[in-house]
């Protein structure tokens, strides 16, 4: 059965598929620059503007211009750069180990690297981050061990969950990087919780919280909004638009009709549009919703449009769903590319210091994997205790865990 | 030692933690200024204020996640979902995030949450203010589940809850909030204060989760139920001419399963008794574990009474709910098998 005549349901459709030539050129990209930087109180009745323009620092000739220019050092700068190519290095070497089956499964983030790393940056140390699970960009930036980092991948004996989690569903305490869960979105309206924790306690800690476009279709993403509004908490609802949910484009997360950043406007919150591969872009707009926050405006949406550059994970193959070359004419280019380029335009990097960089961070990376399997991998060598296997279901281990425990004979 | 209903108990128990612990905060729909549906937040936030005793928006997802966001952050959320009925907003919350937290995490985190809710029919509530869903969440890893039938347990084991830094779900048999209920809704209604568990400490004690209580000493045959259908259940005993033993779980899981095994292998005959649905219920688990550990001393098979595989009848109430009769019934073939 189909609908009567005229009636068709809309399914909404991707710009192209497979096979077909893809283009941008209408998307309407606002000028770097063009968007003023508002009081960070501003009331968001005076802010909806911001959820339908992009905010972008960046420009074509590789300038940062405009009120948004956060102003970095070279050095921080630098790191930002950096940070991100550990991210896309450490992300090829982790696909191509599970692709030779050292682990069962990999997500890379390519392509989105900004929006991790520029967001790490701009929030403090002490800030909570509520993850999905395509910012490890966020641990990189904070300095995580990649030894510790690939020892949860490989679920082997150095792993600190303990073997209990899918490679890239981190846990970070050191850091105060959430448990990544694997549900989606479930992680936004706990960061809602964490957040008004901290004003109980007094502290001026703010909370983050990231989740793709297809995940606002869920529950837990209305319930972050209302809970963030209702009680005025200071928390970060980030929603990365990086336009793919697995092949589910952003047009089945009701996109088509408004931007995702507008959802910030009928909760009376700001909603901030940004250029998700303007790692300047992120890091202002970051560093101003966290301000605002810290100053009891509560809450801020941001929306990073950005573009899902790989797979979204080692299981599917996008170009069963999406013209292979899509993320090459992708029209806001790439993060990396872009802050690099930057850096050679201000005269702070040079193609030869960017080469010289990633030949290190491949030899950092090949050098901590090859530790890492010195702990073992999912299929061989060390991994924890299979006895531990039952602890941590409760902080005491019941009597009925105990008896299963002896019963398997660890 | 003060006479208490259940409701009175239940509040009770959170006015003690507020006041013991600056970390414990109570919300849910209506249960600040309003004081709860059913009363058992009653002058809480007049005591202690908007910040530690307020409303939320309906949603019960977002309550739990809330209280997961704010147990991770080092406190102590008592969080009431109105009805058991409207829990399953909270599933994913609750089955995925709470009860999973600490495990997933490698033991980084986890979170001190209580969650409240009223179970149980009875009361002409139709099926979506009559369900008893716990079997739903025996099921799950991580969550510990518990069901009082009586003021002073009621009160013990919240403060238990509240304290344990694992989550726990709480449920209420809203018939006895005001007092022990035997099955006939025609009978007068009694009230707590003459049942001896009605006598309630005003201060703070606790009543161990995990561990069930024998209520009835007997020698025949052994009643292992919970929640309302521990009075109905005594009832049948008095009724039954048999020397019947019953025990009152009062948690379910983690289950207190020596205590079941050593009375069922002297009795040698069990009944199981609860409200909620029969099919894959609670029961079932009971029934196993039992058969497990005692079938050389059992003298009969073991029957369970439990509400119809069927949705809670606003007009049928009677008609589902397990009353005295068919655990008279139970009682009987098993003492003939």
């Amino acid at each position: 059965m189909v609908p009567s005549s005229g009636k068709n349901l809309n399914v909404p459709t991707p710009r192209h598929r497979p096979g077909e030539e893809p283009e941008f050129d209408d998307l309407d990209i606002p000028n770097a620059g063009a968007a003023p930087r508002p009081d960070i109180l501003t009331d968001p009745k005076e802010m909806f503007a911001y959820a339908n323009t992009m905010i972008r620092v960046l420009d074509m000739k590789n300038k940062a211009v405009g009120e948004w220019n956060p102003c970095l050092s070279p050095d921080d700068l630098r790191k930002g750069l950096t940070d991100m190519m550990i991210t896309r290095i450490y992300d090829d070497r982790m696909q191509n180990m599970q692709r030779v089956g050292k682990m069962s499964f990999y997500m890379k983030s390519r392509g989105e690297e900004a929006v991790a790393v520029a967001q790490a940056m701009a929030l403090d140390k002490k800030d909570m981050l509520f993850p999905s699970y395509r910012q490890q960009g966020l641990l990189i930036s904070r300095g995580r061990d990649l030894l510790d980092m690939m020892n949860h991948c490989l679920s082997n004996s150095g792993d600190n969950c303990k073997g209990r989690q899918l490679p890239i569903m981190y846990t970070w305490k050191e850091g105060n990087f959430f448990s990544i869960s694997g549900n989606l979105g479930t992680q936004f309206c706990q960061a809602v919780g964490w957040a008004v924790a901290s004003v109980y306690k007094g502290e001026d800690a703010i909370a983050s919280t990231w989740v793709g476009e297809g995940t606002t279709a869920e529950s837990d993403f209305h319930h972050g909004m209302t809970f963030a509004a209702v009680y005025n908490a200071p928390v970060l609802l980030n929603v990365v638009n990086n336009q793919w949910a697995i092949s589910s484009f952003q047009g089945f997360a009701g996109g088509e009709r408004a931007t995702f950043a507008s959802r910030g406007i009928g909760y009376g919150m700001p909603g901030l549009r940004v250029d998700g591969n303007d790692f300047l872009a992120v890091y202002a707009a970051t560093k101003w919703a966290a301000e605002r926050a810290r100053c009891g405006g509560g809450p801020t949406m941001i929306e990073h449009f950005t573009y899902r550059a790989g797979g979204h994970s080692t299981s599917d193959d996008p170009a069963k769903y999406r013209p292979e070359d899509e993320p090459e004419v992708w029209p806001l280019g790439d993060p990396i590319e872009r802050l690099k380029n930057h850096l050679i335009e201000i005269g702070e990097w040079s193609d030869e210091r960017h080469e010289q960089t990633a030949k290190d961070i491949t030899a950092l990376v090949t050098k901590k994997y090859k530790e890492a399997e010195s702990y073992g991998t999912l299929n061989s060598g060390a991994r924890p205790e299979v006895s531990s296997m039952f602890e941590d279901v409760f902080k005491e281990m019941p009597d009925n865990l105990r008896r299963q425990r002896q019963q398997l004979g660890v | 030692m003060t006479k208490m209903n259940m409701v009175q108990a239940i509040n009770s128990a959170q006015d003690v933690m507020l006041e013991r612990d600056s970390s414990v905060v109570v919300f849910g729909e209506d249960v600040g200024y309003f004081g709860g549906v059913f009363n058992c937040t009653e002058g809480l936030q007049k005591k202690y204020g908007i910040q530690r005793v307020f409303d939320t928006p309906i949603a019960e997802g977002g309550i739990i996640a809330l209280a997961i966001g704010m147990g991770v952050n080092e406190m102590r959320p008592v969080t009431e979902i109105q009805f058991s009925d409207y829990i399953y907003p909270a599933f994913d919350q609750i089955v995925s995030e709470a009860s999973r937290l600490r495990y997933r995490s490698g033991g980084e985190y986890w979170a001190p949450i209580t969650i409240r809710t009223p179970c149980g029919g009875g009361i002409r509530g139709g099926q979506t203010h009559s369900q008893s869903p716990e079997g739903i969440f025996t099921h799950v890893s991580g969550v510990k589940t518990a069901m009082p039938s009586n003021p002073y347990d009621a009160k013990g084991l919240l403060i238990s809850a509240i304290e344990d830094d694992d989550p726990t779900i709480f449920f209420e048999p809203k018939r006895l909030y005001n007092g022990p209920f035997f099955g006939d809704p025609k009978a007068q209604s009694q009230s707590w204060d003459s049942h001896v568990k009605g006598d309630v400490p005003e201060g703070h004690y606790t009543v161990p989760i995990g561990k069930a209580e024998t209520v009835r000493a007997g020698s025949d045959l052994t009643i292992v139920t919970y929640g309302t259908m521990v009075h109905v259940s005594l009832a049948a005993a008095e009724l039954s001419g048999h020397d019947v033993e019953v025990i009152d779980l009062r948690t379910l899981t983690p289950l207190d399963i020596d205590h079941i095994a050593s009375s069922v292998c002297r009795t040698g005959r069990c009944v199981i008794v609860h409200e909620a649905t029969k099919t894959g219920g609670f029961g079932a688990e009971i029934l196993s574990q039992i058969q497990e550990t005692c079938f050389w001393k059992l003298e009969s098979p073991i029957v369970r009474v439990a509400g119809w595989d069927i949705p809670y009848p606003h007009a049928f109430e009677w008609e589902y709910f397990p009353g005295q009769g068919r655990v008279l019934d139970a009682i009987k073939k098993v003492m003939e098998g």
